[in-house]
């Protein structure tokens, strides 16, 4: 039971956040446009809803709180309240302390005083919107006093089903429960037999009151579930409810009782139950009769009834949960999402890492038996293993859109603190994105938002001096880019200050005063460590500390930032995040006899690099690519890669005559008349000694190209990423590793560290360049 | 809402309860106060509860007392089902096309 009671409190409170979140959001909505009806709805609907799931859990702390805030929206709902800025403001205060009540909820903390100050505090406030001291009552009503029990001598009616007559109150569909969940729970653990729906009380539509509950229920009933159970599928409308439950072969006079108490339906009602076929006609004349027998009517019935909602069992807390469940259940199924364990989820991602490196070993046995059949099969599976990957991935994949509503709040409480006025404007928030990323990202992006606010965008003042709208914007905005998700946060503020940057930076020794740096360098400054322009300190930024930990924390997704800025216009910070963190498409290049594998998203194109070419750089590793200037890395020089290739050093211990005859140079071996032959006859020299190829894997990030040189370039690789351990974490141009199909280990590339690292060096050399030209 | 011919024609979208009953209500009485034909069409209703049942009683109701008609056509299965669910799909008396079983 305990378990039920975890399970169905965890939804609960999963759902509450979700529903505060979308409260909060429809709340900053609701002050840019006070008269959109849906904006309120929305906000009344999740205060409403978190009281009725609340109620049926017991918080009646969270319920009494709640009930006056839903008051008071009902009042903005019907346009006796106005929406200011201040009622969104107590609004959000509310929704925090809802918030934190959960949280308390969560973590199994009984609310104390200081909540309690802090609800009453609220409550006082939200009282002076009702105009009234309404009394907040949560306590349970006094149960009535067991009625005295009577022995009849009669014989029950002949049906053997149970017979449920259900009145619900007007405020039962007002709490927050919908009689017909009701109706659809007792399906779960019965059968209706026949349902006769009253709807003599519903008024026609003018004087319809659409948030009262008109309807009333007769229902034959056939179950194997004792009374307990029946009742304890209406433990949550007791009060509001007029609910009788008749057992099998009742006592008619529990009919004539029942039809007694419902006067005004009297007739109809006896129709009613013959018609559910749980009266006969006969009995029904009998239960009748005897009414007619006892003028002084239901004040003095033969005997008490057992069966009365005033006798009410102990309550089946297992049965009242169960519902709930049953009703979380088919809310989830209605919006046709299920809640997975992260952890499930990752699991599974990790077995479908495992599976592809598994196919691909397979594959290249399959390809060394050269078995057609066997070759086509694993065609098909690895295409099938390939899409099983992309759906899997998918899986993991979140819209950013939610990561940046939450903006709207931070906006709206920073812009208040520092007395400015900023808009925020949010775009491509349906661009998706790893769940992780999600989540990592929240904390840096705040940052961001904060550093633009307090330092990018200027006070009103300066703001119109400068000839701009006196409001400032800060954008958001997502998009994919090359195997990428780029995240931009823009102002149009004053820009970031080159010189003052570089002035701050050379006093405090973090480059030297004559060291030469590209705009993109200067403004990269500002993530080191205890850097910080601003001549005033606020509580929000400012401190220097902070971009450091934005950078790292991007760096720690496989991420960079970099900043776009001009003076007096406006500052973008670009964060480059990869689209997923476990498994990519990769290109698998040769460099010698090692592999590495190159992010295929971020491949451009293959050229060769012919000899004269190389020849033609100058040893400045550029090479006119269609006329285009595109530098290039070779990475054998750079990983230092053994030029003797370890397979056969592994033969030449094995065989070490052979291997000692191959790794002889070949002209040695030559006759006088063969080196003259090869002499007169370049083909045959080609031929005999061809010239190594070498080929330029074109890369591009960030807007940047490279070219990486290789070997050999080895097709589309399934890539499971596995991290580097800590010893090599300073490792510069890896990001990782994977394992081939044959069991060997392929280094994957750093691509954007490359890119960077290729740039860098071209602007020292410009720089330096310039220098020289400078002095000469 | 459009006015085709003598009918009314009025569409009801998304859901069609408690949170969207207020409104509804008064677009229905809206649409019976043009004329006296009125055809309500509830094939894209994907959740309806005991208000939005109340509400087309309700509807139904005003719609005889005015003497006028009323028509709800097309039931979404969600109207369907709660209709069978109560058994009320005679007393409403329109036809109702049986969807076929996922």
């Amino acid at each position: 039971m305990s378990m039920n009671l975890d399970d169905a409190l965890h939804t609960f409170i999963i759902e509450a956040k979700e529903l505060l979140e979308d409260m909060e959001a429809a709340l900053l909505r609701i002050e840019q446009t006070p008269d959109d009806a849906d904006t309120i709805n929305a906000i009344f609907r999740a205060a409403h809803t978190i009281k009725g799931s609340a109620g049926l859990f017991g918080f009646d702390h969270v319920v009494a709180f709640t009930h006056v805030a839903e008051s008071v929206l009902d009042k903005v709902r019907n346009g006796e309240i106005a929406i200011t800025s201040e009622l969104v403001a107590l609004f959000l205060g509310v929704g925090d302390h809802l918030g934190a009540m959960i949280v308390a909820i969560a973590g199994g903390i009984e609310p104390d005083a200081q909540m309690h100050d802090a609800s009453n505090a609220l409550v006082d406030k939200l009282r002076t919107y009702l105009g009234q001291s309404s009394q907040v009552s949560c306590q349970p009503p006094a149960t009535a006093a067991e009625p005295q029990l009577e022995k009849e001598n009669a014989a029950g009616v002949g049906s053997d089903n149970w017979h449920l007559s259900l009145r619900f109150g007007p405020d039962v569909l007002r709490n927050g429960m919908d009689p017909l969940s009701f109706i659809r729970y007792l399906g779960t653990f019965g059968k209706i037999v026949e349902i006769v729906t009253l709807v003599d009380k519903v008024p026609a539509l003018p004087e319809l009151d659409p948030e009262a509950s008109y309807l009333g229920f007769e229902i034959a009933f056939q179950t194997e579930a004792d009374k307990a159970t029946i009742e304890g599928a209406f433990e949550f409308v007791r009060d509001d409810a007029i609910i009788h439950i008749l057992p099998p072969h009742s006592l008619i006079s529990e009919y004539q009782r029942l039809i007694s108490e419902l006067p005004q339906e009297e007739l109809r009602l006896g129709e009613i139950l013959v018609r559910c076929g749980t009266l006969t006609p006969g009995e029904l004349d009998a239960a009748l009769d005897r009414q007619a027998d006892h003028p002084d009517g239901p004040a003095h019935p033969l005997g008490e009834v057992l069966v009365d909602q005033k006798l009410v069992q102990p309550r089946v807390v297992e049965a009242a949960l169960d519902k709930q469940k049953q009703v979380k259940e088919a809310k989830s199924a209605e919006s046709g999402l299920i809640r997975v364990n992260a952890d499930n989820l990752d699991e599974h991602i990790n077995l479908i890492g495992e599976l592809i490196i598994a196919s691909a070993g397979a594959s290249l046995i399959a390809q060394q038996t050269v078995n057609p059949a066997l070759l086509e099969a694993m065609a098909r599976l690895s295409r099938l293993v390939e899409e099983v990957r992309d759906s899997a991935l998918k899986l993991r994949m979140v819209q950013i859109g939610a990561t940046f509503k939450r903006f709207q709040r931070v906006v709206r409480d920073v812009s208040a603190e520092l007395g400015k006025d900023i808009r925020l404007e949010i775009s491509g928030g349906e661009t998706d994105l790893d769940k992780t990323v999600v989540e990592k990202i929240g904390d840096p992006l705040t940052h961001l938002v904060r550093n633009s606010m307090d330092h990018g965008i200027e006070p009103a003042d300066v703001r119109l001096a400068r000839g701009k709208p006196a409001h400032g914007t800060l954008q958001l905005n997502a998009y994919h880019d090359s195997g990428s998700i780029v995240i931009e946060v823009a102002d149009d503020g004053g820009g970031l200050k080159r010189e003052r940057i570089l002035a701050k930076a050379i006093e405090r020794g973090l480059i030297k005063a004559d060291q030469q740096l590209s705009d993109q360098e200067i403004y990269q400054l500002i993530f080191l460590p205890g850097f910080s322009t601003v001549e005033q300190v606020s509580n929000l930024s400012g401190r220097g500390v902070g971009m450091d930990v934005v950078r790292r924390n991007i760096t720690a997704l496989r991420g960079t930032v970099d900043i776009d800025s001009v003076e007096g216009v406006g500052t973008t910070m670009r964060i480059r995040l990869p689209l997923t963190l476990a498994i990519i498409d990769g290109f698998l290049v040769g460099v010698n006899a090692s592999s590495f594998v190159v992010p295929l998203d971020m491949v451009v194109e293959c050229v060769e690099l012919s000899a004269q070419q190389t020849e033609d750089s100058h040893g400045r590793d550029h090479l006119n690519l269609r006329g285009e200037v595109l530098p290039f890395i070779r990475l054998k020089q750079l990983f230092d890669v053994p030029e003797a290739p370890p397979a056969t050093i592994e033969i030449a211990d094995d065989e070490g005559e052979l291997g000692t005859v191959r790794q002889g140079s070949s002209s040695s071996l030559l006759t006088a008349e063969g080196a003259a032959a090869l002499a007169s006859d370049p083909e045959l020299t080609f031929l005999l000694n061809p010239v190594p190829r070498e080929n330029v894997v074109v890369v591009q990030y960030g807007g940047r190209r490279t070219g990486l040189v290789v070997d050999k370039l080895m097709g589309e690789f399934q890539t499971v990423i596995r991290p580097l351990g800590e010893v090599f974490s300073g490792l510069d141009g890896i990001s990782g590793f994977t394992i081939l199909g044959n069991g060997n280990v392929a280094l994957i590339l750093d691509v954007p560290g490359l890119v960077r690292r290729v740039a860098g060096s071209e602007g020292r050399r410009n720089a330096q360049a310039s220098t020289y030209r400078g002095t000469e | 809402m459009s006015n085709d011919g003598n009918a009314a024609r009025l569409e009801i979208k998304g859901e069609l309860n408690i949170f969207t009953a207020a409104e509804l209500r008064l677009q229905l009485l809206e649409a019976l106060a043009t004329g006296t034909e009125l055809e309500v069409d509830l094939s894209q209703v994907s959740e309806i509860d005991s208000a939005g049942l109340q509400l087309l009683i309700a509807a139904k109701r005003d719609a005889a007392a005015r003497q006028q008609t009323l028509r709800f056509t097309d039931h979404s299965p969600a109207v369907f089902e709660m209709l069978e669910l109560c058994k009320l799909t005679s007393h409403l008396g329109d036809p109702v096309l049986i969807h076929a079983q996922p």
